[in-house]
């Protein structure tokens, strides 16, 4: 069985229809990317699947679960998925050990001694363990990203949602965020990517998945996608974007 | 001019001071804990219809659009027409908890509609229920922002305590303000009287921004400094 299947997603904001139907599968282990146009529903894709935003039709399912039904409890659900933002979001009261901590205690009720150890297991992860004592304004923008991917994976994740997890950075520092997501997708880690690394797509991302207007125009393995893509369109988007972006990593 | 001042005041005014001083903490306790429900309310309660958002707004329109003195004697005169006797103090005390409430409840707003969306989203993302996201994450900042308007709001109510001077008429009942003008209008040394009081007003202003400024700098999130220094 897939680990996530979105089936027929649909989600519109007044009058307009930002996911016009959106169908995906994602196996245990596999690394897809997202990419397309600004203001295509990719942020809003990802966060339908864990109903930061309510889809208005269509399912999603993790496993035999069907997250999108009325009776699942969701957020028993979303302890089970991470999710890292763009703009990192950590809680800015607390340190980065504090902020992987947090969500140990409080919603898998662990005891605060093991919690403490899982989270400095998760910052020395990251490569942050002598961080641990430091606020987020206290780091910088690809250390708090990297905090906050090790508050996702403390939680002990079946998947990851990264939104553009490295466009708030300069960019000297996306490199130590992408090697940090490398390493997760070369451990077996399923996640869901939006990014327009290319460099990352290339190397890890089993299936990069192009998304245009509210639909999914194509998908397939880097390869394909990139030497002979079925739809010109997306051909053209990847050239433009390998263009912008270069191939940093 | 010939100030004349006399010692035999002061354990008057003292016990006035006390009287000021517990009014104002038991208003600004109860009123913290008020105003941090409504605010809650009025951010969280459901939509602009729902009863309980709705109520809360009129809550606040009407405390805040109305003068303290007017809540104040409609407290101390009409509770007891309908059979509700109430002293002075607690009539006071009423009066002062109430109004602020309305005032803390905008400051409890303010302070939470401040915290960045994506706290909550993050807590929520992480499986944390609404009422854990804002207990773990929003109100600890939340509280942080409220200290500076808090303390302009103390500072008010002590001073505003001393409405109760129009409904108190048996000195053990008198705030601060009351007392030095019923020293005042035996002996007619009103401006010496008057001078003592605005002194004893100013010092406990004074302590209170003070300890209130070493709260915030006790509380103060590592890394944010003060916008505007050092640059
Ligand atoms: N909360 C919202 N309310 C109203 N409209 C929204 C909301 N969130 C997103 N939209 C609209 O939905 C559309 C898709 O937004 P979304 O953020 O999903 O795009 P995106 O593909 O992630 O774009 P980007 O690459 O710029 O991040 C946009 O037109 C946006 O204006
Ligand atoms: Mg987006």
């Amino acid at each position: 069985m897939a680990l996530l299947r979105v089936e027929n997603l649909h989600k519109r904001y007044g009058h307009e229809e930002v996911l016009k139907g959106v169908t995906l599968t994602q196996e245990a282990g596999e690394t897809k990317v997202v990419i397309g146009p600004s203001g295509t529903g990719k942020s809003t894709l990802l966060r339908c699947i864990n109903r930061l935003t309510e889809p208005d039709q269509g399912q999603v399912w993790l496993e035999d679960l069907e997250i999108t039904s009325r009776r699942s409890d969701i957020n028993q659900i979303r302890a089970k998925i991470g999710f890292v933002f763009q703009d990192f979001n950590l809680f800015t009261h607390l340190t980065a050990l504090d902020n992987v901590r947090l969500g140990l205690t409080k919603v898998r009720r662990m005891p605060r001694a093991a919690a403490t150890d899982r989270a400095m297991a998760e910052l020395d992860r990251v490569g942050l363990a002598a961080k641990a004592g430091a606020y987020p304004a206290q780091l910088s923008g690809g250390q708090q990203q990297r905090v906050s991917i090790a508050r996702a994976l403390a939680m002990d994740p079946k998947l990851i949602l990264f939104d553009e997890p490295t466009s708030a950075l300069d960019p000297e520092l996306i490199g130590e965020v992408l090697s940090v997501m490398i390493q997760l997708a070369r451990d077996g880690m399923t996640m869901i990517v939006v990014t327009h690394e290319m460099g990352f797509a290339r190397s890890v991302a089993d299936e990069i998945v192009f998304m245009e207007g509210g639909v999914v125009v194509e998908q397939g393995p880097p390869e394909q996608m990139f030497r002979s893509p079925q739809i010109p369109r997306t051909g053209e988007f990847l050239r433009k974007i390998s263009e912008l972006y270069g191939e940093s990593s | 001019m010939n100030l004349v001042f006399d010692p035999a005041w002061l354990p008057r005014l003292g016990q006035g001071v006390l009287l000021s001083v517990q009014l104002t903490a038991y208003c600004m306790g109860i009123g913290a804990v008020l105003g941090a429900v409504l605010g809650l309310v009025r951010v969280y309660g459901g939509g602009r219809w729902s009863p309980l958002y709705w109520a809360a707004s009129a809550y606040v329109h009407f405390f805040r659009g109305t003068p303290l003195l007017v809540q104040l004697l409609g407290i101390y005169l009409g509770l007891p027409t309908v059979g509700i006797l109430i002293g002075p103090f607690l009539a006071g005390l009423l009066a002062m908890t109430l109004n602020t409430a309305a005032y803390q409840a905008e400051y409890f707003r303010g302070a939470i509609q401040s915290v960045k969306s994506g706290q909550m989203m993050a807590a929520r993302a992480l499986g944390m229920s609404r009422g854990q996201a804002i207990g773990h994450v929003i109100m600890p900042q939340a509280l942080r922002l409220i200290i500076p308007p808090w303390s302009n709001e103390l500072i008010y109510m002590l001073k505003y305590s001393s409405i109760v001077s129009m409904t108190a008429l048996r000195p053990e009942t008198m705030d601060l303000f009351g007392v030095a003008r019923s020293i005042a209008s035996r002996n007619f040394r009103y401006f010496e009287v008057y001078i003592l009081v605005a002194l004893f007003y100013l010092a406990m202003v004074l302590i209170l921004t003070v300890a209130l400024r070493w709260v915030e700098r006790r509380v103060r999130i590592p890394g944010l400094g003060t916008p505007g220094r050092g640059i």
